[in-house]
Parts: structure tokens; C-alpha cells; sequence
């Protein structure tokens, strides 16, 4: 086997580099748009979509803020009250921050982070956004007329058949099954991606941390999503064939709702927020110029915060009455979490300290984010305590942590990482002073809108009130808590401003403006279809920064089909290659399929009898072998191994 | 005009373009595949367990499953890994008669399969309206269901695809993931059945 390192072959480059293009190009224009299947295409799309859905659910907080801003106000009756609050959670968990965090940051950047030319199964990957994109308009589409009204979680009794008619809560049902389906196929598709294709050289001791993250998640939402799926289907089924799993006057029970759903739920917040921390532990380094401190510890912290978060999700039922020695358990798990979330604050501040720091932009959204997750932290200390989390069950204090957790853990980070990656993603920076002041204003209003919001849930104002009257003197503090959100308002229009800004005329990025260490960072910006002309090896876990003078490169990937180079998952030893499926319109036809079936089954259960045929029928056609392979070859075993 | 480097290279163009067994990217997503599909057995099956300690007796007003369907079924299930593992074995030969025996093997055991389990949701003696007990049951066998139509389609269009120049190359490693997920198939069979007609007599 011809696997030996060869000392100065000549490359020639020009036809190279025409014939990848001509391989890996995607088709344009209109059709062109929906056959697309290359991972920075769909990862662009995710979190564009995304992000349209943030500023949607970002509307309806305002609209709740502008309702809660005064006693007794008339901007919202109670009906649509609910629907927006409903929505407005549902659209921030399902619509956006997995979609961001997990699906948008991780097919765009897994794959170049790996030193590979595609996603594996780019067609599931492409299947996984069309569904998404359905699943985000059912839900939208209901609104003010049969908008879910029962809460992002939508416990029964109340979402049941009988205190919720209608279609109302089959709606957020089905936008479940639609989102969950498509971040379980993204996960397959990202942890193959890692297993898999990672460059020779990335043993699984160098892979950069926001990739032991994307494989820990995606082991996460293997794990965790199946359990919303599985509610969500015996609630719709409660509702349209009148099964009982719900019905306590016939064997049925409403906290098997609660256990299946925080079974999913608890782990969920982990979803969004590790790759937070991964942005994080990718974003420290950068700034601070040197390799992170404890690299070991952090993956650790990583796997253990993924593992402890399936033990512990009892702690969101404290107040439904269980067993103290359950109460107990539960307690002490979830205090856990702080053990392996402190390694890697300590990891990072340690990194700083011995570090050149930089106070860049991107790394200005860091410290946003030590200072606002670290307060969510410790009120989730305090909430992880059953006479605290029965005192405030229920009230704005809960309200403040979780934001304080989530857009703590999720949001700040994001921006920190849309700072750094756009760049890559465009071709184009962004405005320095723009984004500094996008900081400082959704910094400070962020804080101005929660923090008052722990003292209004201390002084006992229920969550998912739609008013209160004048005598609970909770008006000055809610007036407070709306001005601090039309502050984070402006601070996102100025993001907007500046990123349109940038795309216009912002200043030409090159391909590695922040002088990073991970392959990204080896592309040109934005990156060709073919991401790399010659594939790379590594030589340390900041490939870029630790690459030899004369670090050999890959050969022998055919450039005339979509073939990738496929490694072992330990150790990253070149197995086989595997030649990727191009564009088709398959998967959006199956997803189209898939769609009709999903939500004709909200209307009769006959719907997913019929629907299944047109799925059957567009899976055959998305499977069936056509156009070229390459010539078998049967071989199994590699003979040598390749060493540096 | 090309541009000339020179570079130490890694040189890959030897290594085969298919692969069987664990290094196959497709069998790993097969596998992540079960892992979703286990775990939506196994809340399931916490669900019913979950669901057995509200009442106080299991079933709480009907006869348990009819038994004889369901052990029938149960050999056959078993008696279908036959197939199921010589498709496995003769793939990478990509001895095209061969794979069609055992592709047409397994869909028979698979139609044989769906045939006794009509005559299975016959005889489960309840409804899935009529209680908690009667909506988990049907959820199980029916989740199980779901799984075998899929599997028979699965292996129906592989056997349509072995008529055709197509069954080769990656096509060929297909069919032994194709076993591997009906493995799956028998074992999640196995213990439904367990649940079913086991638990429902002593629990």
C-alpha cells in the first residue's frame, strides 16, 4: 500500500484547483437553491434562519415587556398573552438556540475544522434544514389564531384535550417532532463528520475542543431528543385517537409528562449552552495567544457536564411533591454541575493569566459572558436548593435565571463567535466601534432587564401573568425591566446595521485575520466549495499554529467526484475513501413528503397512513444509486499505517 | 498555468474507495441510527413500568395479549437472522445471485413477520383508548411496527437495486448494514414481546 510519506512531489496546482471546483461546485439560481447540499451553503442557512427566528421571538418579548411595563395595561389580553409568551419560548429553545448553537455553528464549521471537503451525508444535513425550516412556520403560522398557548413546555392537564380544544397544542406538538427530527440528523451527520473524516494527524488527543463539544452534543441529542419526541407523540395522540397516557380516571399519569419531557429538557440546556463554553475555549486561546491551559481538564469537564446533565432533571419537579430522598438525590446532582462548569472557568481564567491578552471584540463577548453566566450559575445554586426552589417556583426569579443561564451560556458567546467567524463566512470584517457599542448596549441592558427581574420574583410576581394590579407595587421595577429591554433592542439593530454594513463595504478579512490556530483558519474567506485545495495533515492540536515549516499535505483524493478521505476515530489513520453524494432535490422533495404526513396527521390520524406513501416514494428516489461510482475497490484492511 | 510546489505528501491513492464493517461511515450512522431508535424503546419501555404502578392490577381490566401470535412471530423473528446474517456474509463478494437469495430471503421472513403481526394486534385483547395500559401497549407494538415496515422497504428496494448494474461499490456494504439494522429489528422484537406477553402474566 502506496501510504509511505514521499519527500517532494511535485504538485501542480492550476488544474487542481479548476477541477475541484468543477467537482464540488453547487448549482445556482433558484432551483439551484434548493439541490444545494455543501455544508457551508446549509450551515449559513441555519443560522441565518435562526437568527430571523431570534429577532422574531425577540418581538415578542418586547411586545410581553411593553404589556408588563405598567399595571393593569391594555397592550395584550390574556388569550394572546399566552400565545406570545408560548411562542416566544418554544421559538428561542427550538427555533433558535439549538438551531444556532448546535446545527448553524456546527455544519459550517465542523467540517473545516476537520480538513475536509464536505459533511458526511450532506443530503441528510440539507433534509435536517428543510424540516426545521417547516417546523418554525407551523409554529409561526398559528400565531394570534391558533397560536400554542400552554407554555414552551406544555405540560398536561393544561395542553390535554380538555382544557386545550382546538389544534393549539397539536401545533407545538408537531413543530417539536419537525425540529427534534432535524437536529437528530444533523448530530449523525456531525459526530460521522468527527469520527470520521478528521485530517491525518488529528488524533483524538489534538482535536480542537469545539470539537470534542459538537461530538459530545451530538451524542447529547441522540440521547436526549428521542425523549420530546416520544411525549410529544403521546400528547398528540392524547389528543387526536384519545389514547390515556395522561388521564389519571383511567391508569394515566400528568408527571410521566414532566419526567419524559426534563428527561429531554435538562440535557437541552446543556445543548445550548456547551457550545457556548466551546466558543469560548476556541475564542480564549486566540486572544490570549497561546495554547489553552488544561486542555484534559476542559474535555473532561465537557463529557461530565454532558453525562451529569441525564441525572438531574428531577430538579425542575421539586415542587410537584416527591419522595424527600428523591428531593435529596436530585439536589446533590445538580450541584455537581458546578464541579466540572468551575474546572473550565478556571481552565480559561488560567489560560488568560499566562497569556497575551487581547481585548479584541470577539473576546469582549467572552468577559460578557463570565460576568452573566457566572451570576446564573450561582442562582442556579441557589435554585438547585428545594426550600429556595419552592419559595420562588414559578416567579420572575426563575425567569431571571434561566436568561441569566441561557443568554448568559448561549447568546453572549454567540455573538462573540459570529464576531470572529464572520469574517470567515463573508470575506468581510466587522465594524470594530459598531460592535463594541452592540456590546455595551445589549450588556447593560440585558442586566437592567434581568437582574430586576430576580427582585420582582422575590417579592412573589408569578411568571406568565399577563398584568397585575397597581397595589403589588411591582410597576416601578417591571418599568425598569422594559427599559433595560428596549436597550438590548437598539443593541441588536445596531448588530443588524453593522453586519449589513460589513457585507457592503466592510474591510476584506483575508483568511486568517485573527492569526487563529484551527484549520478554518487555512481557507480562504469565504471558503470555496472544495474548502481545501490540498487536504492537510496535523501536527498539533492548534493545526494551524503548530503545522511544520513543510507540513506534508494529502494525495491521492480523487478531484474528479466528491471523494473524501475517510480516518479511524482514535488515532485519525487514513482508512478508505469515500465518495460524497453531489447536489440533488431529493432531500427538500422528502422533506416536502415528510411535512404533508407531519402535519396531516394534526388533523387525522389517517395522515400518517397516507402520508407515508409519498415519503416511501421520494426515499427511493433519494436513495437509488444513479450517476457514477467509483470502481470497487474491495480491499478491507489497510496493510501499513501511515506514521510522521 | 500551473504553479509548481514541491511538498512532502501523504499519499492515499491506494486505499480502497469501499469499506465493510465498523471503518464504513454508513455503518456508523446505522449505529446512531439504533441509538435513537433504542432510546425511544427504552422511555417506552420506562413509560410502561412508569405506567404499571398506577393501578393496582397489570392489565388493569382486560385479559392479557393472546400468547400464541406472538411466540409464532417471535421464532420467526428469530428464524429470519438466517438470512439476515448470509446477506451479511456474501455482500463484500458481490456475488450477485447470491445477494438476491438473501435480500429475497429476508423480505419474506419480513412479510411473514407483518402477516403474523396483524394476527398479533388481533389478539392484544384491548384498545389503545380504552386506558393507559391499552394506549402503551399499542404504542409499543405499533413503534415496533413502524420499524419492520421500514426494515421490509429497506430490503425490497436493495433487492430492486440487485436487479440493476447498480449493486456494486458502496451498494454492496449497504446490504450488510441493511443485516445489521434488522438485527436490531429482532432484538427490539424480542424484548416487546417480553413486555407484552411476559410482563403483562406476572407483573
Amino acid at each position: 500500500m502506496n501510504m509511505a510519506l514521499s519527500e517532494q512531489i511535485v504538485i501542480p496546482q492550476g488544474n487542481a484547483e479548476l477541477r475541484l471546483a468543477r467537482t464540488w461546485d453547487q448549482p445556482r439560481g433558484f432551483w439551484g437553491w434548493f439541490t444545494n447540499v455543501h455544508h457551508t451553503a446549509i450551515g449559513v442557512r441555519f443560522m441565518v434562519t435562526s437568527f430571523i427566528f431570534f429577532l422574531l421571538g425577540g418581538v415578542l418579548a418586547a411586545m410581553m415587556r411593553l404589556q408588563l411595563s405598567r399595571p393593569e395595561n391594555g397592550v395584550l389580553g390574556p388569550d394572546l398573552y399566552n400565545q406570545v409568551f408560548t411562542v416566544h419560548g418554544s421559538t428561542m429553545i427550538f427555533l433558535f438556540a439549538v438551531p444556532m448553537m448546535f446545527q448553524g455553528f456546527g455544519v459550517y464549521l465542523v467540517p473545516l475544522i476537520c480538513g475536509t471537503r464536505n459533511i458526511a451525508f450532506p443530503r441528510l444535513n440539507a433534509f435536517s434544514y428543510y424540516l426545521y425550516v417547516v417546523g418554525g412556520l407551523l409554529l409561526w403560522v398559528g400565531l394570534l389564531k391558533t397560536g400554542a398557548d400552554a407554555g414552551w413546555f406544555s405540560y398536561v392537564p393544561l395542553s390535554g384535550p380538555e382544557f386545550t380544544p382546538g389544534k393549539r397544542s397539536d401545533f407545538w406538538a408537531q413543530m417539536i417532532t419537525f425540529t427534534e427530527v432535524s437536529a437528530l440528523g444533523v448530530a449523525i451527520c456531525i459526530a460521522t463528520t468527527i469520527l470520521r473524516q478528521r485530517a491525518p494527524g488529528m488524533t483524538l488527543n489534538r482535536m480542537p475542543i469545539i470539537l470534542w463539544e459538537k461530538l459530545v452534543i451530538s451524542m447529547a441529542v441522540i440521547f436526549a431528543m428521542p425523549a420530546v419526541m416520544v411525549v410529544s407523540s403521546m400528547l398528540l395522540m392524547d389528543r387526536t385517537i384519545n389514547t390515556q397516557f395522561f388521564n389519571p380516571s383511567v391508569g394515566g399519569d400528568v408527571l410521566l409528562y414532566q419526567h419524559l419531557f426534563w428527561f429531554f429538557g435538562h440535557p437541552e440546556v446543556y445543548i445550548i449552552f456547551l457550545p457556548g463554553t466551546a466558543i469560548v475555549s476556541t475564542l480564549v486561546p486566540v486572544f490570549t495567544r497561546r495554547h489553552i491551559f488544561g486542555y484534559i481538564p476542559i474535555v473532561t469537564s465537557v463529557v461530565a457536564t454532558a453525562f451529569l446533565g441525564f441525572g438531574v432533571w428531577v430538579h425542575h419537579m421539586f415542587a410537584t411533591g416527591l419522595p424527600q430522598m428523591s428531593e435529596s438525590f436530585f439536589t446533590a446532582a445538580s450541584l455537581m454541575i458546578v464541579v466540572p462548569t468551575a474546572v473550565q472557568f478556571y481552565c480559561w481564567l488560567a489560560t488568560m493569566w499566562h497569556g497575551r491578552l487581547q481585548l479584541k471584540l470577539p473576546m469582549l463577548w467572552v468577559f460578557g459572558f463570565f460576568f452573566v453566566f457566572l451570576i446564573g450559575g450561582l442562582s442556579g445554586v441557589m435554585l438547585a436548593s428545594v426550600p429556595v426552589d419552592w419559595q420562588v417556583h414559578d416567579t420572575f426569579f426563575v425567569v431571571a435565571h434561566f436568561h441569566y443561564v441561557l443568554i448568559g451560556g448561549a447568546l453572549f458567546p454567540m455573538f462573540g463567535g459570529l464576531y470572529f467567524w464572520i469574517p470567515k463566512i463573508t470575506g468581510r470584517m466587522m465594524n470594530d466601534f459598531l460592535g463594541k457599542l452592540h456590546f455595551w448596549l445589549f450588556f447593560i441592558g440585558f442586566n437592567v432587564t434581568f437582574f430586576t427581574m430576580h427582585f420582582l420574583g422575590l417579592r412573589g410576581m408569578p411568571r406568565r401573568v399577563y398584568t397585575y394590579t397597581p397595589e403589588m407595587h411591582w410597576g416601578g421595577l417591571n418599568m425598569l425591566a422594559s427599559g433595560g429591554a428596549l436597550i438590548m433592542v437598539a443593541g441588536v439593530i445596531v448588530f443588524l446595521l453593522n453586519f449589513f454594513q460589513s457585507r457592503a463595504t466592510g474591510r476584506l478579512a483575508g483568511s486568517n485575520p485573527w492569526a487563529a490556530g484551527s484549520l478554518e483558519w487555512a481557507v480562504p474567506s469565504p471558503p470555496p466549495h472544495y474548502n481545501f485545495l490540498e487536504l492537510p495533515t496535523v501536527n498539533g492540536r492548534e493545526a494551524v499554529w503548530d503545522a511544520l515549516p513543510n507540513q506534508p499535505i494529502v494525495t491521492g483524493v480523487r478531484d474528479d467526484i466528491p471523494e473524501v478521505l475517510v480516518t479511524n476515530s482514535l488515532d485519525s489513520e487514513p482508512q478508505h475513501k469515500d465518495e460524497l453524494p453531489g447536489p440533488s432535490i431529493w432531500p427538500f422533495l422528502t422533506s416536502i413528503a415528510v411535512s404533508i404526513a407531519f402535519i396531516w396527521s394534526i388533523f387525522s390520524p389517517w395522515g400518517i397512513a397516507y402520508g407515508a406513501i409519498p415519503v416511501v416514494i421520494t426515499l427511493i428516489g433519494w436513495l437509488w444509486p444513479r450517476g457514477h461510482s467509483p470502481a470497487p475497490r474491495l480491499e478491507t484492511r489497510m496493510e501499513g499505517t501511515w506514521t510522521r | 498555468m500551473d504553479s509548481v510546489r514541491q511538498r512532502p505528501v501523504l499519499d492515499v491513492s491506494g486505499l480502497p474507495s469501499v469499506a465493510f464493517g465498523r471503518s464504513n461511515t454508513t455503518w456508523l450512522a446505522n449505529v446512531f441510527y439504533m441509538m435513537i431508535e433504542g432510546t425511544m424503546f427504552a422511555l417506552l419501555f420506562a413509560s410502561y413500568f412508569y405506567l404499571r404502578t398506577r393501578t393496582s392490577s397489570w392489565p388493569p381490566i382486560q385479559a392479557p395479549p393472546n400468547v400464541g401470535y406472538g411466540i409464532a412471530n417471535g421464532i420467526v423473528f428469530l428464524l429470519s437472522l438466517i438470512p439476515a446474517r448470509y446477506a451479511q456474509k456474501v455482500a463484500p463478494t458481490g456475488n450477485r445471485g447470491k445477494i438476491q437469495l438473501a435480500l429475497a430471503g429476508l423480505a419474506v421472513f419480513a412479510i411473514v413477520n407483518m402477516v403474523l403481526r396483524g394476527f398479533e394486534l388481533a389478539n392484544l385483547n384491548c384498545r389503545w383508548y380504552e386506558n393507559a395500559y391499552g394506549s402503551i401497549v399499542w404504542s409499543l407494538i405499533g413503534l415496533h411496527t413502524g420499524h419492520l415496515i421500514t426494515e421490509f422497504l429497506e430490503t425490497a428496494t436493495l433487492l430492486g437495486v440487485s436487479f440493476t448494474p447498480k449493486m456494486e461499490g458502496t451498494r454492496l456494504a449497504d446490504v450488510a448494514i441493511n443485516s445489521d439494522y434488522w438485527y436490531f429489528v429482532v432484538v427490539s422484537a424480542v424484548l416487546v414481546d417480553f413486555l407484552i406477553y411476559g410482563t403483562t402474566r406476572f407483573l
